[in-house]
């Protein structure tokens, strides 16, 4: 069997995220780069409508049901771990 | 070995983030608010009936340290098409528990999570822990996790039978807010299992024209590593008419071959005070694992065995809609504040290389197998 996801690319992975978090973390600021949305800004993004999870529950049901009937998982942005679906 | 680096670039990789974390000077962010869930979910389709009732709760015990209880249910009634070829239909119940707890200190939150899954030939048992800190003015959030589950796989009726397995995860994402209407985030997540990852009750075919029925069963035989990798965009959009539009489009492989993406669009709209709706469509498709046929030439064919039709060539699509109504204060507790949901969501899967073997056809040749499914949920949450 072909493995498609060799080590080498997982370990490039996980070095790009770190790379290009240690950017976010540090170096937006020093590079000139200041915040472009102020706070009293983000009346609208602050409204209970945007947020992603706004039904925690639910979210994690739909998800518990889509792990056991596909192939696909990770990345959610929910819990996940082992769906005991035999 | 592939798992022993996964680790070690895992830890690596929270140690840099750390240390970038403790570097900044940073002012409070804020816990997310109390809340009680009681829930009631319903799923119905190829044969299968699961349903039964969740609850969560969330309570802060100081303005940096919040406690989360969460216990589902499910009652299992399954008729599948994989059970009735080869098996009889069964009943079960799957009990999950989780536990965590939150810690935030300035603008870093670390969470730490415990869960276990039960049921009688399964126990599942897994902790996470995560790390997000908000920089940048608050325009950008990062976040980073760990994962270890640890799984008790039984057979029923077979004493003898008992295998186990493991899984690792990292994850990692930024949340970017792009301007004053528009938030994005990328997601990646790496996932290692080993171990058993077979189902234990399911079987391939195979050609065999010494029997009547000319197709006889074996077991299946799954390789005991699987490597996974997703990575999920997705971005919320603020309408001007007070409305939010959301997209999400992931894409995953493993070293099983299978390739899968997905992509998801919503929309939540207000009406007046205090109803909210909601619209979702979602479609998916994957490419069958290497090791999957419906039908195999002759007994032991390969080294690995597959017919799940999990892992076969399928795609499905969702319709979702759902609303949601904030209570009167007559009717809530005290100085709460509560909302009654409702949500169906309605599945058709369509298989493109697994057949249904109670069709007729003769062996090889019956239709491609495809079902819908209804999955309700109602619930109501109590914001205190």
């Amino acid at each position: 069997m072909t493995n498609t996801l060799s080590p080498r690319v997982t370990a490039l992975s996980l070095n790009c995220i770190a790379l290009l978090s240690l950017i976010s973390l540090s170096g937006c600021t020093s590079m000139g780069i200041e915040p472009w949305v102020k706070p009293y800004e983000r009346q609208n993004l602050a409204d209970p409508i945007m947020r992603f999870n706004r039904h925690p529950s639910a979210s994690m049901h739909m998800a518990h049901v889509l792990e056991g009937r596909e192939s696909a998982r990770g990345a959610e942005g929910t819990g996940g771990g082992g769906c005991g679906c035999n | 070995m592939v798992v022993t680096n996964f680790i070690n670039k895992g830890v690596k990789l929270l140690a840099v983030l750390l240390v970038s974390m403790t570097s900044l000077s940073v002012q409070a962010a804020v816990l997310d608010p109390d809340r009680a869930d009681v829930l009631y979910h319903s799923y119905e389709g190829g044969g299968m009936t699961i349903d039964g009732p969740s609850v969560l709760l969330r309570k802060k015990t100081s303005e940096s340290v919040a406690f989360t209880a969460y216990y589902y249910l499910d009652s299992i009634s399954s008729a599948s098409v994989d059970v009735i070829s080869t098996a009889s239909a069964y009943t079960e119940k799957r009990n999950e528990g989780q536990f965590g707890v939150e810690y935030l200190h300035d603008k870093t939150l670390m969470s730490f999570n415990l869960r276990q899954s039960d049921e009688d030939d399964y126990l599942a048992q897994s902790f996470s822990i995560n790390v997000s800190q908000d920089t940048f003015g608050d325009l950008t959030n990062l976040n980073l996790g760990l994962s270890y589950g640890d799984n008790e796989i039984k057979r029923n009726g077979d004493d003898q039978f008992e295998e186990q397995s493991e899984q690792y995860r990292i994850r990692a994402g930024i949340n970017q807010v792009l301007t004053r209407n528009l938030t994005a985030s990328i997601n990646v997540e790496a996932i290692a299992d080993s171990g058993y990852l077979n189902n234990p009750y399911r079987t391939v075919r195979y050609v065999d024209n010494s029997v009547p029925s000319g197709v006889a069963y074996q077991a299946e035989v799954y390789p005991e590593t699987r490597n996974s990798f997703a990575a999920k965009l997705s971005a919320s959009y603020f309408l001007p008419y007070r409305a939010a539009l959301f997209f999400h489009y992931r894409h995953f492989n493993d070293s099983w071959e299978i390739t899968a993406s997905d992509v998801e669009l919503g929309y939540r709209h207000p009406l007046g005070d205090s109803l909210e709706l909601e619209f979702k469509v979602r479609y998916y498709q994957q490419t069958q694992a290497e090791f999957y046929s419906d039908l195999f030439p002759y007994r032991d064919a390969q080294n690995y065995l597959a017919r799940d039709k999990e892992l076969s060539d399928f795609s499905d699509i969702t319709y979702g809609i759902g609303i949601t109504y904030q209570l009167p204060a007559s009717v809530s507790f005290g100085n709460t504040r509560s909302e009654a949901s409702l949500q169906w969501d309605y599945i058709d899967f369509q298989y493109n290389n697994f057949r249904d073997p109670t069709a007729d056809g003769g062996v090889g040749n019956e239709p491609f197998y495809g079902f819908s499914a209804n999955v309700i949920r109602a619930f109501v949450s109590v914001y205190f």
